[in-house]
């Protein structure tokens, strides 16, 4: 179904970025408000759409009137509506946060905005190229953002981010190449084809998709390619480590799932049962590597982050077993480690700004002196260890499911020592927050000592609602899951069809 | 062999240019360098998209009233890389902002001296 609105869904936030640094000229308060509604704004168009593309079937537009397969397409189907609704909702959830915790000027505003553009562009593409335009413009509304801490150690990470992003984005890039030279096409859709007529073991068509795994892998933090990643959420300002920890990874493995599903289809990897195996040995060794290099983390924003390389791995490995429930386990656990994780590093941010402690053993005490936060906190953990009927049991139980129904028991076995090992490192961090006895820096916090001094003495509003709401979505999204399944079954039948 | 050197040399200066790229981005300790390398490496792609664009005998594709006076030059890689450029060049602008950053607050360009400077901080 044809429709003209869909490439508002890209121009609304793009529009509003402009907006914001017009506001900024005349006056210093406006930027974030200019923000706050253009987010709003995209808030209910995503969710319009998205209910529309979820109940009519898919939406589409060709950009300029050029249409598809010669202009660019826009695409909205039951899976991008839904990435792009959380994109848009989590994007101002963060927002509230960033206003509240750390105000930054209008160029802050105006890059959230871009990044925000970005990331809806790349879930609604329908064209190879454009998402390695939208990539590109999200990476570097990323790196501005990882940078705008002001710190030295900010500009740093930004820059490897960048380094490692830009080569990623080009390996990319240079995939779409050999795609292109093999079909004279870039359009998602009808490249779908015409690989098929090329042949899928044409040494062209298995190089464009070794690069664009590779190049998209990077971009999701995949070990051994996650390098870039501990350092940017650690070092960047707390709002933009919960929003890029939430949204940035997120999309890009979405992007994963649209090329492998549309572009090379099923088809594909029952000719070439190699790269599916290369796919799951390499995201299987993210799951484990990733947890374990949690474990031994001290300090809690990299244990977070090196959690995220291995719930990657776990979201890939559900794209690359390929069954209907191991694809459907995927979307859910990328959706719900967006919520939690997200809500996460908002809380690690909250902590990190009332008591200073930003290491697992600071951590001893924090649930007695302040209960909600705590709290919540935990049951974010615990909903990211897969505790039903939280969303993160759902996901893995479906990708796990999926693997076993597609014989590969190995996969269902590391699934399960990698929850074990979540468990590890979140139980510590737990023990330490309800049962130690209070670390220096929650004592200081707590009867107002020398550390305590320029701190606020509770956590403000609207971070704790944003941790609150966080975790109650983790519960309702797990218990929504089989709601969810009933509106994505048409759209996943389609594209596992072929 | 010599064949492939005469006929195919566009493909060779692509991988040339490539290897180039990746080399100077992992084995040159300076971040501006590094950046310099990233250049190259991206460089070497656009090469490739204008060389996959040729048509042997293929004409600028202009296409005159009433049609015909092809073959043409595949136009389409052209357009492509005239983005991808506009890209690199905004990358470029971020990268070297980023590195006056560093320069400011460490004093130095140098990954090595860099990582001894944030291991003491």
């Amino acid at each position: 179904m044809t429709d003209t609105l869909v490439p508002l869904l890209v121009a609304g936030p793009l529009l509003g970025a402009l907006l914001t640094v017009a506001a900024g000229l005349l006056d210093d308060r406006a930027p974030p408000v200019v923000a706050v509604l253009t987010l709003v704004g995209q808030v209910g168009l995503a969710g319009w759409m998205g209910s529309r593309a979820l109940l009519d079937g898919p939406l589409s537009n060709g950009v300029g009137g050029f249409v598809a397969p010669y202009g660019i397409e826009l695409v909205v189907d039951g899976v991008s509506a839904v990435i792009v609704s959380l994109v848009a909702l989590v994007s101002l959830g963060v927002l509230f946060y960033a206003v509240d915790d750390d105000p930054g000027g209008t160029a802050f505003y105006t890059e959230y905005l871009l990044l925000v553009a970005g990331l809806s562009g790349m879930s609604v593409t329908g064209d190879v190229f454009n998402l390695y335009v939208f990539l590109e413009i999200s990476g570097l509304a990323t790196y501005a953002l990882v940078a705008s801490a002001g710190t030295g150690r900010s500009a740093v990470a930004a820059l490897k981010y960048l380094l490692f992003g830009t080569v990623a984005a080009s390996l990319y890039l240079l995939g779409v190449g050999y795609a292109l030279v093999a079909t004279g096409t870039l359009n998602m859709a009808d490249l779908s084809v015409k690989l098929a007529q090329v042949g899928y073991d044409s040494p062209l068509v298995l190089a464009s998709f070794g690069f664009i795994v590779v190049g998209l892998a990077t971009k999701a933090a995949l070990f051994p390619l996650h390098t870039w990643q501990p350092d940017a959420y650690n070092d960047a300002p707390d709002s933009v480590s919960a929003f890029i920890s939430a949204l940035v990874s997120t999309v890009a493995a979405y992007a994963l799932f649209r090329l492998l599903y549309t572009v090379y289809t099923p088809a594909f990897f029952e000719a070439v049962p190699v790269a599916r195996d290369a796919l799951v040995v390499f995201a299987t060794l993210s799951i484990v590597v990733g947890s374990v290099l949690a474990v031994v983390q001290s300090e809690v924003k990299r244990m977070l982050a090196y959690s995220s390389v291995s719930q990657y791995g776990l979201v890939v490995v559900g794209l690359a077993i390929g069954t209907p429930a191991a694809v459907f386990g995927a979307v859910v656990h990328l959706v719900g480690h967006a919520v939690m994780k997200g809500g996460l590093f908002v809380a690690a941010g909250t902590v990190d700004d009332l008591t200073g402690a930003r290491t697992v053993d600071e951590y001893a005490g924090l649930a007695d002196r302040f209960p909600v936060l705590g709290g919540a906190s935990a049951l974010l953990m615990l909903a990211m260890v897969g505790v039903p009927p939280a969303v993160g049991f759902a996901g893995k139980w479906y990708i796990a499911l999926g693997a076993v129904r597609a014989g590969t028991w190995p996969v269902a076995v590391i699934i399960f020592g990698s929850t074990l090992l979540t468990l590890a490192y979140f139980t510590l961090l737990i023990e330490r927050m309800f049962v130690a006895p209070a670390s220096p820096s929650v004592r200081a916090a707590t009867d107002g000592g020398e550390r305590g001094l320029d701190r606020p003495d509770r956590p403000s509003r609207v971070a704790l609602t944003l941790i609150v709401v966080a975790a109650v979505a983790a519960i309702a999204l797990g218990l929504a899951v089989t709601n969810l399944q009933v509106a994505l079954e048409p759209t996943l039948d389609t594209l596992l069809a072929t | 062999m010599i064949e492939l050197v005469t006929t195919r040399y566009a493909y060779l200066v692509v991988v040339v240019l490539l290897a180039i790229g990746v080399y100077t981005m992992i084995e040159s300790s300076n971040f501006v360098k590094k950046i310099i390398g990233l250049n190259i490496f991206q460089t070497g792609i656009f090469v490739f998209f204008i060389t996959g664009a040729y048509h042997v005998n293929g004409r600028s594709p202009v296409v005159e009233s009433g049609g015909g006076g092809g073959p043409f030059v595949s136009p389409l890689p052209h357009v492509l890389i005239l983005t991808a450029i506009v890209v690199g060049v905004s990358l470029t602008a971020v990268a070297l902002g980023l590195v006056v950053r560093i320069h400011e607050s460490y004093g130095t360009l140098n990954e090595d001296t860099l990582s001894e400077v944030l291991a003491d901080d």
